[in-house]
């Protein structure tokens, strides 16, 4: 660079400079923008060049430079082309769509464009690129497109590929040059014809239907150019057309599948699959033939793309991924041939690789391979626990434990392993105890908070699922002990909601705990009070559930001891709750504290607190004292029906008892004094079968109004009488009448209504009549064990 | 097939070049330039080159000290884009004769205009190596004539 200012310093220095301090960098380079200021102001143009370009390199590193865009513009139009290179570039870094200083530039751009020097011309073009606005678009268009024809066919290609940006910012011009590009396809020049391809692809992206008619032209550049970067660009534009030209489809399948079976070049081989898929041509629907050739080809990609996932090259690995799950929705099969080399993928080191794995099996897991894939999902979350990071060997172990050890990582396997075991109500899973200690397996080496979720799947299986409900409930007693739970170091990372739903499934199924005192301790120990108010209220119900049922079992070996070990508990719990839950701030968890001490106060009244007095009978067989009848008492609170889930359609199962005709009315309706008109009949015509057009029947309405008012005396009183009937006749039957949807009509009818309401007689309904709810597979409210309402 | 970014990276995280094919605010660009430098300089020489970031595409290779990474949509095309990236290096290669970093430190907006000409708005303008470094010779030649008459006078 010829560039000399007297003291200032070029850009060179000031590259050199700032390596050389960089201890104070910051400083060095105040001073530099300090200097650079003033020599804008200064008038010598070779001086302003350095100062900019300068300035352009400060800009990339950081520095704001939109303070001197005037200057930047003075040295894009000056008259040498080097100093005109560096003004652009300083432009196009620093300019955004705000800049005022775009209008100065238009003119400036315009003689650019006209200049005789390719060079320059392709300088400008570059620049406007770059810094387009809707202005700027709009005045060059012209000019730009008349530029299409320059001679040289650099000029040429520039100018397509500056008009796309163009095109994006003024559609208009469009329009109006569209025909001049289509005639750049012809264009002798390869390049051109490339960049007007390159046009024609993005804009047909957004907006297909306009270019079918240019696809015969691209169809012959597909078969005759050897262009790999042309083809590439043809073929994805095919891809955006065949949605809308089925008839494409089979004229493409030729070349293409030619194309796949020959081509060395594996972005173009990519390129081809991924349209085949994204382009719909594996769709078998259709007549045979077709859908033979598509599975043929179908089968040809899958082959290709697992040559990509056995190549060490991890970029292919990375893609062939990525297309495989691609084509799982329409292949399934296909795909779970290759699941062994896929199963290998998870194991890969690369973070990208294995999410994209992730996504692939999550789509093919089925009841087979279940219990494998979750083993090795759940394997790699392992590390946390067993390999100790500070003694890893290799940098590799290490950094793939850091990736293991990231929360968002973890959250997404457990999430996924819970997903693909959930999927259509669980319907790949065999064994429920398998899955159950999956779940538990997951709590405890999870490392991140989803409680939430697996607290729902516990609570889902539990309940659905009746015959694992034992070992559910084992499983739960043992959580409810695990000290990592209820007293977690780290509140974030524990998972403490699955306690609730470890209590509220022990609550419910206590019949089947071996040990309800224990469970009562754990649930009243200490620790309790330190967690999460919903996980309280839940200890507290499932307190009293077992409680009670506990109780009632005493009945039936009422001794000594089982007097001793109940006042034992009441006290126990009386206290506990009193102590901890009573005064908590929570709402819901004083409530229920407050009503179950109540409850244990009248208890413990009744409970006797001295030793029992064995009467002794003459058969010398203590005869034991009968137990007090509050024993039994809560009981039946808890525990007279079983709660079922209950499916959606159950209602409809229901028979309708004999005699009961849901059809007729109760009581006959009282005949309407409202006085009608043709009008109001059309709008109540309209209404009951298109609730979406209340506004447009809303103004029918109003005239309707108007038009009763005004027709009312012209109508005689039998014609009235027989459209009432009619209308009513309409409505008996009517599903949708609800009766009232606009202002006057409603309240005329709504006095009319209040009448009949007074005339009803009441009928008292009960509940002898009617069947048993059938059993089925829906379960009640999940969230804080009212299972009781 | 847009490509939204071209970034030149050291390994120490310092910025050698960076274009931007589409507009945005100064704050943006910062913010990205970190987030990927700092996605891409933590990965390992054996993994693979695509990332995901938010939800475009990040392409990113090693030459020695420097990591070329360009952003790009997510239905694009990534081994073209690595191609692309190739090319560009092959050209800068041509041009400077064994291209090192500091060629790219002192010659910067000579960068710039290589780039200029191998892709215009994201796209692929040209793809044969011998045309652009013909284009950008010719540059030079007549940057020297010009720098020839002002010494004359």
């Amino acid at each position: 660079m010829n560039i000399n200012g007297l003291f200032a310093h070029s850009l060179t220095d000031l590259i050199r400079g700032i390596r050389q301090n960089k201890k104070n960098e910051q400083s060095y380079i105040a001073k530099e923008i300090a200097d650079i200021r003033l020599e804008l102001r200064r008038n010598d143009p070779d001086l302003k060049a350095q100062a900019i370009a300068k300035l352009t390199y400060l800009q990339m590193m950081g520095y704001d430079m939109s303070w001197a865009s005037f200057h930047v513009v003075e040295v894009m139009s000056s008259p040498k082309f080097l100093y005109k290179g560096i003004g652009y570039l300083g432009a196009v870094q620093s300019f955004n769509q705000e800049t005022d200083v775009l209008m100065l530039t238009t003119n400036l751009i315009k003689k650019d464009l006209a200049s005789a020097n390719a060079s320059e011309i392709g300088i400008a073009i570059n620049g406007l690129s770059h810094i387009l606005t809707p202005d700027l678009a709009r005045d060059l268009c012209a000019d730009l497109v008349a530029m299409l024809n320059h001679s040289r066919p650099i000029v040429r290609k520039k100018v397509l590929l500056v008009l796309y940006k163009v095109f994006l910012k003024y559609p208009e011009g469009l329009r109006l040059s569209f025909s001049r590009m289509k005639d750049r396809l012809e264009d002798p020049d390869p390049s051109v014809v490339s960049a007007a391809v390159n046009v024609i692809c993005e804009l047909a992206r957004r907006n297909p239907k306009n270019y079918l008619s240019l696809a015969p032209q691209l169809f012959k550049l597909l078969t005759t150019s050897s262009n790999n970067w042309m083809l590439i660009k043809i073929i994805k534009l095919f891809a955006a057309l065949t949605p809308y030209e089925p008839r494409l489809t089979k004229k493409l399948l030729p070349p293409i599948t030619t194309l796949i079976q020959t081509t060395p070049a594996m972005s173009l081989l990519y390129e081809c699959i991924h349209t085949v898929i994204a382009g719909g041509m594996l769709a078998t629907t259709g007549s045979g033939s077709n859908a033979e050739s598509a599975n043929m080809l179908a089968a040809t990609c899958v082959t290709k793309l697992r040559t990509f996932l056995e190549d060490p090259d991890q970029n292919l690995k990375y893609i062939g991924l990525l297309a495989l799950t691609k084509i799982l929705p329409s292949h399934p099969h296909l795909v779970a041939e290759h699941k062994d080399i896929i199963l290998k993928c998870i194991d890969d080191p690369d973070i990208s690789i294995r999410m994209r794995t992730l996504d692939l099996i999550v789509g093919m897991a089925n009841k087979k391979n279940l219990t494998e894939i979750v083993k090795r999902l759940i394997s790699h979350l392992l590390p946390i626990n067993e390999n100790d990071v500070t003694t890893s060997s290799s940098l590799n172990n290490g950094a793939a434990t850091a990736a293991l050890m990231d929360p968002t990582y973890r959250a997404d396997i457990i999430r996924r392993i819970i997903f693909i075991c959930s999927q259509n109500s669980y319907a790949n899973i065999t064994n429920f105890e398998w899955y159950l200690a999956v779940l538990s397996d997951l709590t405890n080496i999870a490392g991140v908070n989803v409680g939430e979720s697996l607290m729902q799947q516990f609570m889902d299986v539990g309940v659905r699922v009746k015959s694992a409900r034992s070992y559910t409930v084992q499983l739960m007693m043992r959580l409810l002990a695990d000290k990592k739970l209820t007293e977690p170091t780290r509140t974030e990372d524990s998972n403490s909601m699955v306690l609730l739903a470890a209590a509220w499934l022990t609550g419910e199924y206590c019949a089947l705990l071996e040990n309800p005192e224990t469970a009562l301790e754990l649930l009243a120990q200490k620790s309790t009070a330190k967690l999460d108010p919903a996980i309280q209220a839940t200890y507290l119900q499932t307190m009293l559930k077992i409680f009670a049922y506990w109780m009632n079992s005493l009945q039936y070996s009422w001794n000594e001891e089982a007097r001793q070990s109940l006042v034992e508990m009441v006290d126990l719990l009386r206290d506990g709750i009193k102590d901890m839950f009573s005064r908590s701030p929570d709402l819901e968890v004083q409530e229920r504290a407050s009503n179950i001490s109540v409850i244990l106060d009248i208890i413990a009244e009744h409970v006797p607190r001295t030793p029992l007095k064995i009467a002794n009978s003459i058969s010398f067989a203590p005869t034991m004292p009968k137990p007090p009848a509050v024993l039994g008492s809560l009981y039946p609170l808890f525990f007279n029906q079983e709660l079922n889930p209950v499916a959606p359609k159950a209602q409809k199962k229901v028979p309708v008892p004999e005699g009961l005709d849901l059809e007729s009315w109760i009581h006959e309706p009282v005949p309407e004094q409202e006085p009608e008109s043709s009008d109001d009949d059309d709008f109540l015509n309209e209404r009951p079968s298109r609730w979406g057009e209340e506004a447009v029947s809303g103004k029918s309405k109003k005239k309707g109004k108007k038009g009763r008012d005004q027709e009312d005396t012209k109508e005689s009183a039998e014609a009235k009488a027989k459209r009432k009937a009619e209308r009513r006749e309409r409505q008996k039957h009517d599903p949708y009448y609800i009766g009232g949807g606009g202002d006057s009509p409603k309240s005329q009818k709504k006095s009319q209504d209040d009448l009949d309401v007074d005339s009803i007689p009441i009928v008292q309904l009960s509940m002898d009549g009617f069947a048993k709810p059938i059993v089925a597979t829906r379960h009640p409210c999940r969230v804080c064990g009212r299972g009781d309402a | 097939m847009p490509i939204n970014y071209v970034l030149l990276v050291s390994r120490q995280g310092k910025t050698r070049l960076a274009k931007w094919f589409t507009t945005m605010s100064p704050k943006e660009k910062t913010k990205i330039i970190k987030d990927v430098t700092q996605l891409v300089l933590s990965r390992r020489t054996k993994m693979c080159n695509f990332l995901e970031y938010k939800d475009t595409k990040v392409i990113y290779r090693r030459y020695a000290s420097l990591f070329f990474i360009t952003g790009i949509d997510p239905n694009d095309n990534e081994l073209l884009t690595l191609e692309i990236i190739h090319r560009y290096v092959e050209v800068l290669d041509r041009y400077f004769g064994n291209v090192c970093e500091l060629d790219l430190i002192f010659n910067f907006h000579r960068a710039y205009f290589i780039l200029d000409e191998l892709l215009i708005a994201g796209e692929m303008q040209e793809s044969s190596k011998k045309t652009v470094l013909r284009v950008i010779t010719q540059q030079d030649a007549m940057e020297e004539e010009e720098a020839k008459e002002e010494a004359k006078k």
